[in-house]
């Protein structure tokens, strides 16, 4: 075990030693890294902002259910009990026919319907939902529909509908994007670790005939690739943030003038560590399948 | 115990290298390998550490056939040699000490004990307190004794060295010569091979000579 450790220690501080050994590679290595990362990293925060902001402009979207003109206060209280066993549902308010009536005469509207001897606008329920997803507020509606004497629902989600449907179609994207470059990365790690091998040819054939095997052969190069990968990560992070910071302001003031406040927030912890996590798994990937290309013919 | 029976080498090429090599070495024993360039020499010494395997044969080192070894083992075979040969180059980007260092790197030594252990066989060889050095400011005959301290660091029980004498001037080759003569009078078993046979003459080793492939003379 300690003897396990020493020799991990020993590859991380010779993957370490090639890392400082050559710092403009290093560092140009770690740009470009960074840099392609950057773009899902900052693609996914945006998307992300953009969810939490509508959130917090449209309030909760709505439906309306309207009874059919028969129907009376027995009714209605008997769609009420329905409601209130709905577990969905946030809150809803009964408009009752009188009320809607005059909410339109106050429009102007009454006029309209001055000629006709009885009020024609049915009792309504409006009532809305603990959540934005699409899917329940469809499947609401169809459920109420089929509820006796109602005679019309009638969903305000279209925009709910509009703008989770484009989050799904920016996420596809940028999971895409991440895939592309992702790839990308490994490619740049694979090439690295290629010269690498081939600087190293004459220690990799001593050490072996000095009795190295291959895990301790391959070792440092796992180890290079991972570090390298994660100072990739390290550099998208840093990307991110100053965007956040580059655009913070002018989206505050964007914000203010619809009247909204909005602070742009950056990656959080968990989502930080996923991104440098990832970057070095990515490195990693890259080593794993450079040393088996290039390590295998010795 | 060092035992070659009816080896043959036949390059991929197809030149054949070795044919009907037998022979045995005992433990303790002093053996200079000669004969001229292209005898085979080398071909011989690269089977025991299994840098090269036999085309048909069988070579057993303490017992162990190493002619089938399978290729995950070759590593511990090799930890328990010494190995002097042409391949065996030093790492010029790092001192002396830790070119001496790297057999125990490489087994997971203990870090305390190695640096005694490297210290112990830098004095064998005669550079006790120039570990600090660089291998590039070292004269052909320091280098080859660094090869040397590095190759018995591991107090390995046979030293096999392919010739290292070759490129040095006579006094180096004599000093180098000594060294060898000297690990074969503490108990290691010596397998070298060598141009001149005289440089080893006077501790009358046992003698082997190759011409084309051929064992021609064994005393
Ligand atoms: N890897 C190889 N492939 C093909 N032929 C080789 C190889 N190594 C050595 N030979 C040939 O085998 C013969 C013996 O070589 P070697 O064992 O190096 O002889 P020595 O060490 O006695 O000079 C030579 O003719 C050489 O050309
Ligand atoms: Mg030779």
């Amino acid at each position: 075990m300690s003897n396990w450790l020493y020799l991990h220690r020993r590859a991380i501080a010779q993957a370490l030693g090639r890392l400082a050994g050559q710092p403009l590679g290093t560092l140009l290595s770690a740009l470009v890294m960074g840099i392609a990362l950057s773009l899902p990293a900052g693609g996914y925060l945006l998307l992300d902002n953009i969810a939490s902001l509508a959130r917090g402009v449209s309030g909760t979207p709505e439906i309306s259910v309207f009874l059919d003109t028969g129907a009376g206060a027995a009714d209605a209280s008997a769609i009420e009990k329905r409601l209130k066993a709905e577990p969905q549902l946030a809150s809803f308010r009964f408009v009752p026919r009188d009320e809607a009536l005059g909410q339109l005469e106050r429009t102007g509207l009454g006029d309209v319907l001055g000629g006709l001897s009885a009020n024609p606008l049915p009792d309504a329920f409006v009532v809305s939902l603990r959540t934005e997803d699409p899917a329940v507020f469809e499947a609401l509606s169809a459920q109420m529909k089929a509820w006796p004497r109602v005679a019309h629902v009638q969903l305000d989600s279209g925009w709910v509908k509009r703008l989770h449907a484009l989050l799904g179609l920016g996420r596809s994207a940028v999971l895409m994007l991440a895939g592309l470059l992702g790839f990308a990365l490994v490619i740049v790690t694979f090439n690295t670790i290629r010269l690498q091998i081939l600087t190293q040819r004459t220690e990799i054939q001593v050490s072996r005939l000095l009795g190295a095997t291959d895990p301790f052969i391959r070792r440092p190069f796992y180890w290079f690739g991972g570090l390298q990968g994660m100072l990739g990560g390290l550099v998208a992070l840093g990307a991110v943030w100053l965007g956040v910071m580059a655009l913070a302001a002018p989206v505050a003031t964007l914000a203010e003038s619809y009247g909204a406040v909005f602070a742009l927030s950056g990656p959080r912890w968990p989502e930080s560590t996923a991104i440098v996590l990832f970057a070095a798994f990515l490195g990693w990937v890259g080593a794993e399948l450079s040393v088996r290309r290039h390590l295998a013919t010795d | 115990m060092i035992v070659f029976e009816e080896v043959a080498k036949r390059y991929a090429g197809g030149y054949t290298a070795l044919a009907g090599v037998s022979f045995e070495i005992r433990h303790g024993e002093l053996v200079v390998l000669s004969g001229h360039s292209g005898a085979g020499k080398s071909t011989l010494l690269k089977l025991i550490p299994a840098i090269e395997r036999p085309t048909a044969g069988t070579v057993r080192i303490n017992g162990q056939d190493v002619s089938r070894l399978p290729k995950r083992a070759v590593p511990y075979l090799r930890r328990n040699l010494g190995l002097v040969l042409q391949e065996s180059r030093l790492l010029f980007d790092r001192s002396v000490f830790d070119n001496v260092m790297l057999p125990l790197a490489i087994t997971g030594h203990p870090p305390g004990d190695a640096t005694k252990r490297v210290a112990a066989a830098l004095d064998k060889v005669g550079l006790s307190g120039r570990g600090k050095e660089m291998p590039i400011g070292l004269s052909g005959g320091e280098q080859q004794r660094v090869a040397i301290a590095r190759a018995i660091v591991n107090r390995p029980s046979i030293l096999i060295a392919d010739e290292p004498t070759a490129h040095l001037d006579p006094d180096s080759a004599a000093e180098i010569a000594a060294l060898f003569k000297s690990f074969n009078r503490a108990g290691v078993t010596v397998l070298v091979s060598t141009h001149d046979a005289s440089l080893f003459a006077e501790s009358q080793p046992r003698r082997l000579t190759l011409a084309k492939g051929l064992l021609t003379e064994t005393v």
